[in-house]
């Protein structure tokens, strides 16, 4: 590969012929080259035709004055679909819920001032949790910018910081270049959200558009092969290791790496957990695998990781909440580290072994040198650590109690939605109690089958992200579950998906509260319920009730207050396909999340119920 | 903590200034010192930039640094191993008869007057914070009345260049 000279991005090109999960691997050099002659158009046209050229065909957006040109071309283009929303994070979250679902880059569009603002959460989001995403939006003329103009925003100084890149254009030809790059940017090496700003001028001058042969990006040269020493260092540490952990991440998601980890978790014989992340790239039902690690992760998890002797870390980094404190997590433990971000290596954890590179492409070095150790020295004995986490299994299975108060056991109707939709559906989570709960209740076979907003942590992700991953897979069905303080954030797109015909599933975990921070409020503020009533659930004034707000939007309203009502409602909202369906559960606000780790302690303080610590000296 | 001296070559492009500054901020870095200016490549500038920060941060910061798009290359200038620089123009009091005074120490420090007026003078002097700082204090006594100061600039000892490869990358794109 010639350094700084890649090939334009062509997702179409790029998409594999087989019907495993696209992943933004895939996308990477693309196999042909689209070449468009030079023909003379506006700036407007030029946008929209540099959309399709890079493999576009869905675009979330709602129109406004400084992108008001580029609409006009747009309506006439066949290869892009345009989808209005009706709020500008709901089409950020929903270029993002596309692109995890499809693995290819997912596009929104808004105008400038408010609506590039009302990006910025998304974006943020995107940035967190590594999405390949392009923002397109518009900006005042040019001669406009910097005097305060009507809408005028400097999006690109206000996304400095939670984008992987982004542009301001304000001459027309270099509109086709710089979409280009920012479509490479944000679907190589580590993905990210990338923002285009272009200036309404630049849109409605004359300009020629010609798709470019090759990205010339002098300063981004993301590496992807690893080092081969580093990986016969890997490989002879996870031969040798006595106590090793597979701690995997959404790196190896994102590299499409589920195929390769499969066969290292077998050939490796360690244990294996998946953080928030990486949740369906390895699946649950693999017997090595102990569930997600982590700040409520499961004991054998949180447990093993601990007691480690080896830990190879696959696309993970060592997030606050997976490690707790820091200089108490792992204290036995050497550290191979493997990340695709060199700058993630060693920025929380000290890595004994550094690898940088894809994760596929490491794996797959991993597998023949591993199986080189075990030929020369024999596979290592792990009988006894087997037997310790077998007792942590055993011992601290995943469960949870029913509530006291007589109402649903939320955790009972998540574990029930995934029984019943199995493990061919989509699973889009908000963020609090009920994310944790999907985290830990659904069980994922599959990658790309949970969605969610993990290192921002957005309330409001799950309906727009849960619309996005539909309109990219319609052929699945995709539910979101939410949580009723999550669901009046962003339940506007229930409009969208009703007129585009895109029939999510909505399960609102509704305890009538703000779950997370009421469960925070009972544990560490003696009970004090400063502000986290939300008045929906039972023997309140149910404002909004839930139901007939669904109506109201055009979609099917259902609602299970019982546990007799659990499966029935389920199966109920499972045959309504041809229209949105919300399911109200109304369910018990005293439950809380377990096992926890409170913030800030060490993981050896894991609760596995409330009071309730393993004895980690018993078991030593 | 530990001073460190950065050279960065980025893209001569508009805002690559505010990327390198935000990163430091954002990051909890703390900037001493900052020049930037063109090389002999019209499409590559050059930032070199003074931290204080201990030995794992300051690796962290390349990596972050190096993660920016329009950041080509870094390299850090070890002081040994390099010639580094500031510019310092001081206004001083310098009456008829304290002017021969004020003139032997510029004398001393090598530095110019380059602007004189019956009550004060302004000398240019070049040199290691060391010296400027030895300069200011020697100049004291006499009544500093406007200082101006620019970052530290600075290059390798040697024959090499550290702009050879990263203009390779950018012939090789261009």
């Amino acid at each position: 590969m010639v350094q700084g000279t890649q090939q334009a991005p062509s997702q179409g090109a790029g998409r594999p012929a087989d019907t495993r999960p696209v992943t933004p691997a895939d996308v990477r050099p693309a196999q042909d080259r689209v070449t468009v002659p030079s023909t003379s158009v506006t700036g407007a046209e030029s946008i929209v035709r540099s959309l399709e050229a890079a493999g576009t065909e869905v675009v979330f957006g709602i129109p406004g004055g400084a992108i008001l040109p580029t609409y006009d071309p747009l309506m006439d283009s066949t290869k892009l679909r345009h989808i209005l929303v009706r709020h500008e994070q709901g089409a950020g979250h929903a270029a993002s819920g596309y692109a995890y679902a499809t693995g290819r880059v997912g596009v929104c569009m808004a105008t400038s001032g408010p609506g590039a603002t009302n990006l910025v959460t998304p974006i943020a989001d995107a940035n967190m949790d590594s999405v390949p995403l392009v923002a397109i939006t518009g900006q005042v003329g040019a001669s406009m910018i910097g005097t305060d103009a009507f809408q005028e925003a400097d999006i690109v100084g206000i996304t400095l910081p939670i984008t992987k890149h982004n542009f301001l254009v304000t001459d027309p030809d270099d509109i086709p270049r710089t979409i280009a790059q920012a479509f490479h940017i944000a679907s190589t090496g580590r993905p990210g959200p990338v923002l285009v700003d272009i200036a309404k001028s630049a849109m409605q001058t004359r300009t020629t558009f010609s798709w470019p042969q090759s990205v010339d990006l002098p300063g981004y040269h993301p590496v992807t092969k690893p080092h081969a020493k580093q990986i016969r260092e890997a490989a002879r540490l996870l031969a040798t290791a006595r106590r090793p952990v597979l701690y995997v991440g959404g790196g190896a998601l994102r590299a499409g790496a589920s195929a390769e980890l499969r066969r290292l978790v077998d050939e490796s014989g360690a244990p294996a957990v998946t953080t928030l992340m990486a949740r369906g790239v390895l699946p649950d039902s693999h017997p090595q695998h102990l569930g997600m690690p982590g700040m409520h992760g499961t004991v054998p998890a949180v447990a093993a990781l601990q007691k480690a002797d080896l830990i190879v870390a696959l696309g993970a980094r060592f997030d606050d909440r997976v490690t707790g404190k820091l200089s108490s997590f792992a204290p036995h433990a050497t550290v191979v580290h493997a990340d695709i971000d060199p700058a993630e290596i060693g920025k929380n954890r000290r890595a004994d072994v550094p690898i940088v590179g894809d994760l596929r492409e490491v794996i797959a070095d991993l597998l023949p040198e591993l199986a080189r150790e075990h030929a020369q020295h024999g596979k290592p004995d792990l009988e006894g650590w087997w037997r310790q986490i077998d007792d942590w299994r055993e011992t601290f299975p995943l469960g949870f109690t029913e509530p006291e108060d007589g109402h649903l056991a939320p955790q009972h109707v998540i574990q029930r939605l995934g029984e019943i939709a199995g493990p061919e559906a989509i699973y889009v989570a908000g963020v609090g109690q009920h994310q944790m709960w999907a985290a830990q209740f659904i069980r994922y076979e599959r990658p790309n089958s949970w969605l969610n907003s993990g290192g921002l942590g957005t309330m409001g992700y799950s309906v727009p992200a849960a619309m996005g991953a539909k309109v990219g897979d319609p052929d699945r069905t995709v539910w979101a579950i939410d949580g009723d303080g999550c669901f009046q954030m962003t339940n506007q797109e229930l409009a969208t998906c009703a007129i585009n015909d895109i029939p999510i599933k909505v399960a609102l975990i509704n305890n009538s509260s703000l779950g997370m921070v009421r469960q925070w409020q009972t544990l560490f503020y003696e009970s004090r319920y400063s502000n986290t009533d939300l008045h929906t659930g039972h023997g309140t004034a149910r404002i909004p009730d839930f139901v007939k707000l669904a109506d109201a939007y055009g979609c099917v309203g259902l609602r299970a207050e019982t546990a007799a009502d659990v499966d029935a409602t389920i199966r109920r909202a499972m045959e309504i396909d041809d229209q949105p369906v919300v399911v109200d559960f109304t369910v018990s606000r005293d439950a809380m999340v377990w096992p926890m780790v409170a913030a800030g302690v060490s993981n050896d303080e894991i609760q596995y119920a409330r009071g309730i610590s393993p004895a980690w000296d018993r078991e030593e | 903590m530990s001073r460190h001296t950065l050279s960065v070559l980025v893209e001569n492009k508009p805002g690559v200034l505010t990327r390198v500054a935000g990163l430091f901020a954002r990051r909890s870095f703390n900037i001493h010192s900052l020049a930037v200016g063109p090389t002999e490549h019209e499409e590559i500038s050059r930032i070199t930039v003074v931290v204080d920060v201990d030995e794992l941060p300051l690796e962290q910061v390349t990596k972050q640094l190096n993660k920016l798009i329009n950041v080509i290359k870094i390299v850090e200038l070890e002081a040994d191993a390099s010639v580094q620089r500031e510019l310092l123009l001081v206004k001083v009091r310098a009456d008829a008869t304290t002017r021969s005074h004020v003139l032997e120490v510029v004398q001393l420090f090598r530095a110019h007057v380059v602007d004189v007026v019956p009550e004060a003078v302004v000398i240019e002097a070049t040199g290691s914070p060391g010296k400027l700082d030895a300069l200011l204090a020697a100049l004291e006594p006499y009544g500093i009345r406007e200082i101006v100061q620019s970052g530290t600039v600075a290059i390798g000892r040697g024959a090499r260049s550290i702009t050879d490869r990263a203009l390779e990358r950018v012939n090789r794109s261009a």
